[in-house]
């Protein structure tokens, strides 16, 4: 992933969810090398985005492209692989040990062992790595989700409230992670309420506001 | 598409082993099940050594089903939202989950079926056909429950679940009794029951794997 062309490309999307408007005609354009922070109140809509652009959630209306492909249509699939996301629940499996939930995403995508371990070592959780994921704190669980994303390089990655649970000497693994994906030609899209940290790594802030980016 | 069949398959047999649900849970209930029946319609041993295999089968179908249905409608959005990002094809993860509660329903049926040759005093003269009416009924219910549960965790989805699974287990479980039934007895006619079960085998298969992809697009 090289290109520095567009990596998404939102217009007119609208997300309805029981009646509500979550997303109302929404235009968004994000290019390859970016790294943008996305801000706005609680209930605007900014997770609710997050899971368009990694195609979760199918809009109610417009057009959404990620990497050259419309998310709406049937070949979506193909890109499941090349998006990243770490939301608010960890998404790790609790019986399995740390490595284990690594070594099954390692297995799925086709990744190296030294890949791997490499990963556990940059998020500092070489040393834990065989205790399960229901024994260890939320902090490590998302440890482990960055070690992942940083395993997987995806060309696109959405990190949801990156800070949270992260104490000082892990913090700088969401701008390790999002400047990585940037530099390979890929973007990243930070979601916070926390505008101090998050500014320090992002290139470009947006803010969603009634369901609308300003 | 075999390596992520492989490690679906291997994460829930691994989850499975820690958990232990089958083990400790469905298992020893039902062994129970078998040991209460002869309670409620009397100890005549002619009349169980008679009914043993329909028996049997049922509480496989029941228990079995059951498990499965439940492994698969438990898993959270978070497990869903993964398998789609990592790009799991939706046919590789039914047949790696359908794999999985195979390994597991044939455990089950083995330790059950000692329980029940046990209890009714069945004689099985005919034995070597159950290496495969056992795997061939393990892998029917594996597929009917893994399909099952994946309806089962769309939304609303729970309420089709025992229409599916009746007409789908019928004649899986005619299959097997009477496959079982005459294995016991003569060992004649046991090829028709076990190629009745191989096609329904067969018919969930091609069923599950073309819906894998549109009942994963439905959560």
């Amino acid at each position: 992933m090289t290109d520095q062309g567009a990596i998404a490309t939102l217009s007119g999307v609208a997300v309805r969810m029981g009646g509500t408007a979550i997303l109302r005609d929404l235009d968004f354009a994000l290019d390859g090398g970016e790294v943008v922070g996305l801000f706005g109140g609680n209930g605007a809509g900014k997770t609710t985005l997050l899971r368009v652009l990694a195609t979760l959630l199918r809009p109610s209306a417009g057009h959404v492209d990620v990497l050259g492909i419309d998310v709406t249509g049937d070949d979506r699939n193909l890109l499941r692989g090349r998006i990243g996301l770490i939301g608010h629940t960890p998404a790790l499996y609790p019986e399995l040990t740390l490595r284990e939930n690594l070594q099954f995403a390692a297995d799925v995508r086709g990744v190296s062992p030294s890949a791997m371990h490499d990963a556990l070592g940059a998020v500092g959780l070489g040393a834990v790595a065989d205790r399960r994921a229901s024994a260890c704190s939320y902090g490590m669980q998302r440890r482990t989700e960055f070690a992942r994303e940083l395993m997987l390089e995806p060309d696109l990655i959405l990190l949801d409230e990156p800070h949270s649970a992260l104490d000082s000497s892990a913090a700088d693994l969401v701008g390790h992670l999002a400047d990585g994906v940037a530099a390979r030609g890929g973007a990243a899209v930070l979601v916070s309420h926390d505008r101090e940290r998050v500014e320090k790594v992002v290139g470009r802030t947006v803010e969603l506001i009634g369901g609308k980016l300003r | 598409m075999w390596p992520q069949i492989r490690a679906v398959a291997g994460r829930d047999l691994l989850r499975e082993r820690r958990r232990g649900e089958v083990t400790w849970v469905t298992l020893p209930f039902g062994a129970i099940a078998l040991l209460l029946i002869p309670l409620a319609i009397g100890t005549d041993a002619p009349t169980l050594r008679r009914i043993g295999a329909g028996l049997y089968w049922i509480v496989v179908l029941l228990f079995g089903v059951l498990v499965t249905v439940r492994r698969t409608a438990a898993e959270g959005p978070a497990d869903r939202d993964l398998a789609h990002r990592l790009g799991i094809d939706p046919a590789a993860s039914f047949s790696g989950r359908a794999l999985a509660n195979t390994s597991m329903l044939l455990v089950f049926q083995l330790v059950v079926g000692v329980v029940a040759v046990a209890l009714y005093d069945l004689e099985i003269s005919h034995w070597p056909w159950l290496i495969v009416v056992l795997p061939a009924a393990a892998a029917g219910l594996g597929m009917l429950g893994t399909l099952a549960g994946s309806i089962a965790a769309g939304q609303g989805g729970a309420n089709l679940v025992p229409f599916l699974v009746a007409p789908l287990a019928v004649p899986l479980l005619l299959g097997a009794t009477q496959a079982l039934d005459a294995g016991l007895r003569s060992g004649g006619g046991i090829l028709s029951w076990v190629l009745l079960m191989v096609l329904v085998d067969v018919l969930l298969a091609i069923v599950g794997v073309l819906t894998a992809r549109p009942l994963q697009e439905t959560l």
